[in-house]
This record gives C-alpha cells, structure tokens and sequence, in this order.
C-alpha cells in the first residue's frame, strides 16, 4: 500500500477528558493504546471548563442521582435516551470519587469531602429547589482533570501521538472499523494506525458558528470522518447558544456578571429582559435570555452601525464591585471588546457553546447505526465519547457541567466495551483493506494539485456566516430553506480549496484545509437536520412551529452524508431500573 | 541553542493554537503583526511562553500574573499590546 503501517490493540483519536478516560482504562488493562492529538492532550479544549461537573454527592445538600436524573431528562426537553442519562447520572458519585482518587484537587468542605457549588438546572425534588451539584477545582476544573488523568496515562504507559492528526477512518469490506489514517505534522507522512478497536472523542465542532465560544481546535474531525465513512450523525439541528459572548470575538463572559447586577440593554437604552421575563429578567434560563436577544436584534432594536448585537452594562455597579466580585471581566473586556465596564457596556451576542449531536453511540459508548429495520446495530471495532458523541444524554439542550460528567462516564464505559470486544471478539487484527489509505492520499494530493479553486479563509467564513445567519437561535422556515442551499454551495467551493504552501513539514495551512473540510461536513449536517425538524424542543427554537411537538417529533434525527438524506429514531423511553419520566411541558 | 529556522517557525505557529479561545485571539493577532519581526533569541523566547499551561498562560497575557524571567516578560508585554 506504500503507507507505513503501525499497529495498536486500540486507538483513541482525541486527547481531552473523554479520549484520557478511556485510554486509561485500556492502558491499566494491559492493551497496547495510541491517543493521537492534534496538539499536546493538556491543551485540548477541556482546558476551558471552570464551572465544574456535577454529581449527586450530596455533601452539601441532601441529593439523589434521581433527581440529577429527573434535572437531565427535562433539560434535554425529553430528547435524551432515559437509559443514557439513569447510567450517566446513577454512576456520577463513583465517577467523582474516583477522581478524587487519582489525585483531582477538587475544593473541600471543612469536613475534607468535595465542596459543591450550585449551577443552573440543577434541582432537589424534581425541579422544586436549586442544589449545589457542581464539584469544582477552582475555577480550572477542566485543566484539574486533564491533567491528572494525563498523569495516570502516563504512569499506564499509553502512546501519545502528540501534533498527530486523524484524516479518516478505515472500513473493511464488512463495513468493521479497522483503523484509521493520520498525518504527522512534523514530517508531512500519513500513516496508517492499524487497530483491534477505534474510538473516537474528537470534541466538538463550534468553529461552524460566526459567534462561538469555541478554541480554533474545535473543528468537527471526528463528525467529518464518520460522514466520509458512510456512517450517520445524530441530532445535528441541536446546538447550544450562550447568551453574552463578545460580540465579534466570542470570549464568554460568565453569568456571575449578571449575578452581580449587570444587565442587558437594546439600542433604545431599553432594559429588554423586564418584558420578556418580568420575574427573572436577566437571570433567566441560557436559552430564553438567547432568544430574548435575538428578538431585540430582528425587530431592529441591535446596537452598533450593524444592529447586530445587544449590551451588557455593569459600570452601574462601580468599579470597586466590578474589580472584587468579577475577576478577570475587565481584562477580559478591555482586551476582546475594546472597551472598559467600568465606563461602557460590553457588546454581547448569543454565542454558540456546545453540540449536543454527534456519533450515535448507546450508553456502552458503542456508534450504532441502522441496519435493515433495526435503527442501532452495533458498528464493529467503533467507539465514541464526549462531546463528539450522542448517547444521548443531552438531547435537545445540555444542563451546565454535565458535560464533564459526560466524558469521564462514557469514556471508562467506552473502554470498557473495548476492552471487552477485543479479548472476546478480536483475537487478532482484521486485515486492512487494500486501499486502506487511498481516500486520504486522495485529499491531500488533490489538495496540493489544486489550482485556481478557492482559498480556506474565504470559504470558511461563507460557511460561518451561513449558519450564523440562517440557524442560530431563532429559526424559521423560510431562512433554513435559504440555509440549505447555501451551505451546499459552500460545501461545492470546498470541494476546490486550495493551499499555497505545498511543504510537508508542520504545513498550518494543509492542516487548516483538512480541518474546513471537517467542519462542512458538520455544517451541511445542521443546516439540513434544522431545516426537517418541524417543531421547537430545547435549544432548537422554530417560529413557524413554535411548540414542542411530542407526538410527531419526540425521535432522534440521523443525518447520511452521502446523499443529504435524514432518517428518524426512537427515543429511549426505557431507563435501566427505575420508572420512565414521562414528558412535561419545560417551564421556569 | 540551535536555530530557529523556518520550518521550527512553522511548528511555534502551530504551537500557538491552544485549549483557550481568549489565546487562539492573542496569539492569531500577534502572529499576523509582530511575530515576523521577532529576532532569535526573542523567537526562543516566545518558543518557551509556549510551554506555559493554557490557563497559566491567560493570566499572563491578561495581566492577571507576571512572570520572574525579564526575557519572557518582554515577550508578554508585546502579546498584552496586541
Ligand atoms: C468556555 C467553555 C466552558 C465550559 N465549561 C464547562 C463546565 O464548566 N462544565 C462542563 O461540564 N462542561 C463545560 N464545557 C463543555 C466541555 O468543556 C466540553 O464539552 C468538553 O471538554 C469536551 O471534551 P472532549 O474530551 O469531548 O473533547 P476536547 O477536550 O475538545 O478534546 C478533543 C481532542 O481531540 C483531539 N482531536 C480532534 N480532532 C483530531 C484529529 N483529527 N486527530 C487527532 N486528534 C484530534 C484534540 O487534539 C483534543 O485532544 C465548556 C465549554 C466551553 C467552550
């Protein structure tokens, strides 16, 4: 085959919270396990969590994984399988614990047990009171985690393939996951990694949004590879938007400075959030506040020369107050906004922050896909976890810090099935397919033969303002059919990218290229699943069908890359042991 | 300490994509403005900012922390300017 070939009992491709959790698992077992990164695992985006992750310890409150169970399955709008989530939650305390264990410095009560704080959503008694579920270090919870759990990699000698990047992954006849290609960016050379068993946890793609919270790194790999694979993507119509990104750059600024006072104004100096939320006002839930927001600005009531963002004051408060209570606002808005809260308000826009689709998986963290009339069949030797995976838990919108929870249950769970699978049911690799890599030679060269075709940042800016405009917080019929056809047109112009630097070492502008193909991949997925879904659940919010619509759309979106198409399936009404919870209507 | 020569540049520009977005917008300007003009021995300068912690990092660039090292702050103070 001409490709180097390198063989592992698994490979990880992903080296955040979800990728580290599983290759521990495989590690401690005695499998030979690559992590592939894209960059070094510390500097994957987990980096970026600071609230924390949730668990019904009840070290602070009485609390129970059933209503940590109940919170979730109302904050998917019942679009998350009860299964998942009585797994996801019932195993939360155990999954924490065992942090704790490996050296996670969570902040402790007096008693010396893990202190939790509390976090939107989060309720005792099925949504009668706030409970403090969120176990934190800091405000570096993300960064706690990866670096323990890249310590404990370390100590169980699992591979880093550190500045490796996945191109695509590697069927054989049978359609069995096989292994997968990867470039070394240091060299230029693609491999092939040969595996018993493959799991990807790529983490998300929030790089398709204009608006997103999102590092550069978040560009949907994972999602793009399984679309060039022939394998179906879940839920993509479900994205979740946080309400006060700065305008034009995306950087989060936290709730706690609506906590503390601050409050959002339109064009007309007008205090918005009263008439649309006359007890909460600014306090309101993510999505509400989002879509608040996006009124003023539709109805013409945006700030600046574009109309296009609204603003968050808090020099009302005085500048001693902004300076003890909210660390970090000020640089943050001196630096990214340009201007000093202290004086002027922050421009703010709803921004986009998490993608609750992804790789169908079940809560083994095996990817199925349909077969026949079976809508989950097993895809042998493939695995996903995180935020590139759809267990689904979050369904239509995520619950703050459940997402870490996410990664460190679904990523052990997953390496346990792989585990399993490979002492059960491989004793030996599969053959690889003759032309194995073919595909990703095929990318690269007709990326280095390209002439006169298009540049990448031209086209990923089409895509970006594509979405942003036409499926961002408030969508409508009219505008997504637009989106569709656009976003096709884009994906035709990135059929012809072009890179003017053709070396192979530590070639930026290659990797870039491969990484847009990516994320088109992801925004042609959203733009078509949006357009089909005929009702508003969660964080998919439909003027034209402005109700949940239980009895026709309470299934799971299955978007096929190949011809465009969708397919439906059933939500998990079935938890594992305890009764199902039966849809309600999501009120605050 | 050997040279930095383009290529090794090439691999600092990688380098300087992160976890955070707050850096990926820093280090995006700095490197279309004044990276280009970096002289060797601030090239390894900046090479060794890069090892810092994501976070770590932030609060340097934020202006939140300072660092001992004079060489590494004179770096810093060219990212707080951009
Ligand atoms: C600002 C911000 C704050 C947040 N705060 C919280 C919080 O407090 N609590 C919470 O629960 N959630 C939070 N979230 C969400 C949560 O941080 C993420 O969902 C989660 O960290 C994703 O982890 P992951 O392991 O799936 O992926 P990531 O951590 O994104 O890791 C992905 C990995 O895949 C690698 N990779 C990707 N593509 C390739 C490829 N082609 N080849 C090789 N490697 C590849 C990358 O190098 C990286 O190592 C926050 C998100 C943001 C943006």
């Amino acid at each position: 085959m001409g490709v180097p070939v390198r063989r592992f009992d698994a490979v990880i491709v992903g080296g955040g919270g979800a990728g580290l959790r599983a290759a521990l698992q495989l590690s401690e077992a005695g499998l030979k396990t690559a992590v592939l990164s894209k960059v070094f695992p510390t500097r994957s985006h987990t980096v970026a969590a600071q609230g924390g992750i949730s668990a019904s310890l009840g070290n602070v409150q009485e609390d129970h994984w059933q209503w940590h169970m109940y919170d979730t399955v109302k904050g998917s709008d019942w679009l998350g399988d009860q299964d998942a989530i009585e797994f996801m939650c019932r195993t939360a305390p155990d999954a924490v614990v065992e942090l704790e264990h490996f050296g996670m410095p969570f902040d402790r009560l007096e008693n010396g047990k893990i202190y939790q704080r509390p976090f939107g959503g989060h309720t005792q008694h099925n949504g009668k009171t706030p409970v403090q579920r969120a176990c934190a270090a800091a405000d570096r919870t993300g960064h706690a985690m990866l670096h323990t759990l890249y310590q404990r990699n370390v100590r169980a000698n699992t591979q880093f393939f550190v500045e490796w990047m996945a191109l695509d992954l590697i069927r054989d006849a049978e359609g069995d996951v096989v292994g997968v290609t990867a470039l070394e960016m240091e060299t230029g050379e693609i491999y092939v990694l040969h595996a018993k068993a493959v799991l990807f946890a790529t983490g998300g793609a929030g790089r398709i949004y204009a608006a997103s919270t999102n590092a550069f790194i978040n560009t949907g790999d994972g999602l793009g590879m399984c679309v060039r694979a022939g394998l179906p993507l879940e839920d993509m119509e479900f994205w979740q938007f946080h309400p006060t990104g700065v305008a034009g750059a995306g950087v989060l600024i936290t709730e706690g400075v609506r906590g503390e006072g601050g409050i959002l104004l339109n064009a007309n100096g007008e205090r918005f959030m009263e008439r649309y939320a006359p007890n909460l006002k600014d306090l309101a839930p993510r999505d509400f506040v989002s879509r608040s927001m996006e009124l003023e600005v539709l109805e013409g009531r945006g700030c600046g020369p574009h109309k296009d963002h609204v603003l968050l004051k808090l020099d009302h408060l005085g500048p001693d107050i902004i300076n003890q209570r909210l660390p970090g606002i000020r640089e943050i808005a001196i630096k990214f906004a340009g201007v000093d809260p202290i004086k002027e308000p922050i421009p703010v826009i709803p921004t986009c922050h998490y993608m609750m689709g992804g790789i169908p998986t079940n809560y083994r963290g095996e990817v199925v896909a349909p077969k026949g009339d079976d809508p989950e069949v097993r895809v042998n030797g493939f695995y996903a976890a995180g935020e590139c995976a759809c267990a689904s838990v979050h369904g239509a919108n995520r619950l703050g810090t459940n997402s870490l929870l996410d990664l460190v249950v679904f990523g052990k769970s997953a390496g346990d099935s792989m585990i399993k699978y490979i002492r059960e049911e491989m004793p030996t690799w599969k053959d690889l397919p003759a032309d194995a890599a073919d595909r990703s030679l095929a990318r690269v060269a007709r990326l280095d033969g390209q002439t006169g075709g298009e540049e990448v940042a031209d086209v990923r800016a089409a895509m970006q303002r594509t979405v942003q405009s036409r499926a961002g917080v408030f969508r409508n019929d009219a505008n997504l059919k637009l989106g569709v056809d656009e976003i096709a047109q884009v994906a035709d112009r990135a059929r012809l990218l072009q890179i003017k630097d053709k070396s192979k070492v530590f070639n930026t502008a290659r990797v870039e290229a491969l990484e847009l193909e990516n994320l088109v991949e992801v925004a042609v997925a959203t733009l078509v699943a949006a357009e089909a879904r005929k009702e508003s659940r969660g964080a998919h919010a439909h003027d034209d069908y402005p109700k949940r619509d239980d009895d026709n759309w309470m299934k799971h979106s299955l978007f096929f890359g190949s011809d465009r198409s969708l397919r439906y399936k059933p939500v998990h009404t079935k938890p594992l042991s305890v009764d199902y919870i039966p849809p309600k209507e999501r009120t605050f | 300490m050997s040279e930095i020569d383009a290529t090794e540049k090439k691999r600092i520009r990688w380098r300087s994509r992160r976890g955070l977005l707050e850096l990926d917008i820093v280090l995006e300007r700095f490197l279309a403005s004044g990276f280009d003009d970096l002289d060797q021995g601030q090239l390894a300068d900046y090479r060794r900012l890069l090892q810092l912690d994501d976070n770590d990092f932030l609060d340097v660039v934020n202006g939140k922390a300072d660092l001992d090292d004079a060489a590494l702050m004179a770096i810093v103070r060219l990212l707080r300017a951009v």
